[in-house]
C-alpha cells in the first residue's frame, strides 16, 4: 500500500492522525479553515494557522469503485470504494477515504453496493494511523 | 484595443500517423509533424522564430530548432497542466505574434504514451500535492479522479450512462469516417457500451480515452501574412486561459464548487472577446479525455445551464447533422490521445472545408483543452 508522502504544509495531519485524532488546519486570525494545507490565508492572507480538532461526523460526497489495472496492493483488493467525505462542521471540506466494515478493516470489507452519496460516516483510525470511514 | 481578435491565423496543421506503438522516438515524431505542418503552410522552417508547447513535451526547443533547421528564435513558451495547455500553445504564439515579439511561430506536442508508461504507475514518484490526500486511499488514476465528479454530477443532475454513451458513440461514429482514426474500424454499440468492463465506476471502458504514439503540429502567422500562404487562413478568433480561484488540479473537491471546473474561467473570457455566441459555433471540438467532461464543458462554455450537459446529448445533438457537431475526426476518445493536439488540428480542417466528417459551410469553431485541469480554449473562425 502507499503510505502519504507528506509535505510540510501537510505534516500537522498525520502527526494527529497517528494520535487518533483528525485536525484540519484553520486561519487562526479570521478562522476559516482550509484544505488541504498552506502556508497562508486565502480569505485575510495571514500566516497564524491552528489545528482544529474536528468531531469525526461526516457525509459521503461522492464515491467510486476502482478496478484493475491498478498497483499490485490495490489489485489484490479490487473492486473497493473511494469516497468523498464531506465534514458535518466544514461543509467544504472534502476527505478522500475509504469506507470500511469495521477499524482497520480491508479497502473491500464493505460491498460497493452499500456505498450511497448522502450517507452519515464517521472517522476511525488503523493502528499506522491511517483514517477510515465507519457507518454513523 | 484591438487585442488578438482575427490578429493572426493558423496557416498549416501536420501530424504523424496515430497507432499503439509507433518505432520512432518522440523527437523524431515531433519533427516530422513540424516539418509536416511547415510543408502545409508553404513556409520554410528558417522562417520559424517562435515556439509553443505543453511543459510535459519532452522535445526540447532547442534540439527541435537544431533537428529541423529553425531561424534564430525571438519567442519560447511552455504551457503547465497537461491536457489542458492544447489551446494555450497557440493562444501564446498569436499573443506573442500581435504584439510584434515575433512572425513565424510553430506549437506542436508528441507523445507515446500507447507504447509508453504511464505516470500514475510509478510507486517511487508521488507528487507530495495533492498526492498525499488521495493515493494511499487507492485514488491512483485520472480516470478514478473523474469518476468521482461524475457520481457527483450524476447523483446532482440525473445524468446518466446514457448520456455518457451518446458522448463515446459520437467520437466514435466521426472516427469511423477518418481513415487516420485509431478506431477508424471499429464501430462502437450500446450493448458493447453497457456491457464492457469498469475502469473505476461510473466509468466503463469506453469512457476513457486511447493511449496512443503520435505527433502533432500547427503554423500561427499573422492576418497579413497569411493571405500569402498556401492554404485558407483559420483566424484565432479568441482565445483564453482559465485557472479559478481555489482550483486544484484534477481532484477539484477542495473548490466551493467542484462541478464548476476551469471551462467557466476560460469561457467568461473567451466570449468576452468574441463577435458571435455559443448560438453561432458550427462545430465544437472538445477535449476528451474522458466522457463526462463533455457535459461539464457544453455547461462551462454556455451551450446550456448548469446541471444540463447530460441532456443537451440525446436526440443525437452531438452528430453530424446535430445542434453542436462534436470531436470531428474522433477526438481522444475515438481518433487519438495526444493531449488534445488532435482537436486544434481538426478545428482547422474544418474551417478548411477538408474534414473526413465535414459540417457543410462551417464557419466557427470552439477547441477546448482539458477540463479538470488549468485549462484554455480557442474560438476559430474561417
Ligand atoms: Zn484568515
Amino acid at each position: 500500500m502507499l503510505s502519504p508522502v507528506v509535505d510540510p504544509e501537510g505534516a500537522p495531519f498525520w502527526r494527529y492522525a497517528a494520535q487518533g485524532e483528525l485536525r484540519v488546519q484553520a486561519c487562526a486570525d479570521c478562522g476559516e479553515p482550509r484544505f488541504p494545507p498552506r502556508p497562508c490565508c486565502p480569505h485575510c492572507q495571514s500566516f497564524a494557522t491552528e489545528w482544529r480538532r474536528m468531531s469525526g461526523l461526516g457525509r459521503v460526497w461522492s464515491y467510486v469503485v476502482p478496478h484493475p489495472p491498478l498497483l499490485p496492493d490495490y489489485a489484490e483488493q479490487a473492486p473497493y470504494n473511494v469516497i468523498v467525505v464531506e465534514l458535518a462542521e466544514a461543509p467544504r471540506i472534502r476527505l478522500v477515504g475509504n469506507l470500511v466494515a469495521r477499524p482497520g478493516a480491508r479497502l473491500d470489507s464493505l460491498p460497493p453496493d452499500r456505498v450511497r452519496i448522502g450517507a452519515k460516516v464517521r472517522v476511525v483510525f488503523t493502528d499506522d494511523g491511517m483514517p477510515q470511514w465507519v457507518y454513523a | 484595443m484591438a487585442g488578438l481578435k482575427d490578429a493572426t491565423a493558423i496557416v498549416g496543421i501536420g501530424r504523424t500517423a496515430f497507432a499503439k506503438h509507433l518505432p520512432d522516438d518522440e523527437r523524431t515524431l515531433a519533427c516530422r509533424a513540424v516539418l509536416a505542418a511547415l510543408d502545409d503552410a508553404g513556409i520554410a522552417p528558417g522562417e520559424v522564430d517562435a515556439l509553443a508547447s505543453y511543459t510535459m513535451e519532452e522535445t526540447d526547443e532547442v534540439e527541435l530548432s537544431k533537428a529541423v533547421g529553425f531561424g534564430d528564435l525571438t519567442f519560447f513558451s511552455k504551457v503547465g497542466y497537461g491536457g489542458g495547455g492544447s489551446c494555450a500553445t497557440v493562444a501564446h504564439l498569436a499573443a506573442a505574434i500581435a504584439a510584434g515579439q515575433a512572425s513565424v511561430g510553430v506549437a506542436w506536442r508528441s507523445r507515446k504514451r500507447g507504447s509508453g508508461p504511464r505516470p500514475w504507475t510509478n510507486t517511487a514518484v508521488q507528487l507530495p500535492t495533492p498526492g498525499q490526500w488521495t493515493r494511499p486511499f487507492g485514488l491512483l488514476r485520472p480516470a478514478d479522479e473523474i469518476a468521482m465528479l461524475t457520481r457527483r454530477y450524476m447523483h446532482e443532475y440525473g445524468a446518466t450512462r446514457d448520456h455518457l454513451f451518446n458522448v463515446a458513440l459520437a467520437c466514435r461514429n466521426r472516427a469511423n469516417q477518418n481513415p487516420a482514426a485509431i478506431m477508424y474500424d471499429r464501430p462502437l454499440t450500446r450493448e458493447m457500451y453497457m456491457t464492457s468492463r469498469w475502469i473505476s465506476e461510473p466509468l466503463c471502458l469506453f469512457d476513457n480515452c486511447l493511449e496512443s504514439d503520435g505527433a502533432l503540429a500547427c503554423v500561427v502567422v499573422s492576418r497579413e501574412r497569411a493571405r500569402d500562404c498556401r492554404q485558407r487562413p483559420v483566424y484565432v478568433h479568441s482565445a483564453a486561459q482559465g485557472l479559478p480561484a481555489q482550483h486544484h488540479g484534477m481532484v477539484n473537491y477542495w473548490n466551493d464548487d467542484p462541478l464548476t471546473g476551469p471551462a467557466w474561467t476560460a469561457a467568461r473570457h473567451l466570449w468576452k472577446h468574441a463577435d458571435f455566441t455559443p448560438q453561432d459555433v458550427d462545430v465544437a471540438q472538445i477535449y476528451d479525455a474522458f466522457t463526462p467532461l463533455i457535459p461539464l464543458s457544453l455547461e462551462g462554455y454556455g451551450f446550456c445551464g448548469r446541471g444540463e450537459g447530460g441532456a443537451f446529448t440525446e436526440g443525437g445533438a452531438l452528430e453530424i447533422g446535430g445542434r453542436l457537431p462534436l470531436n470531428t475526426a474522433g477526438g481522444g476518445l475515438s481518433e487519438a490521445y495526444v493531449h488534445g493536439f488532435n482537436l486544434i488540428t481538426e478545428g482547422v480542417r474544418q474551417l478548411r472545408g477538408t474534414s473526413t466528417a465535414q459540417v457543410p459551410g462551417a464557419a466557427t469553431c470552439l477547441v477546448t483543452a482539458g477540463e479538470g485541469v488549468p485549462t484554455s480554449a480557442l474560438l476559430l473562425r474561417s
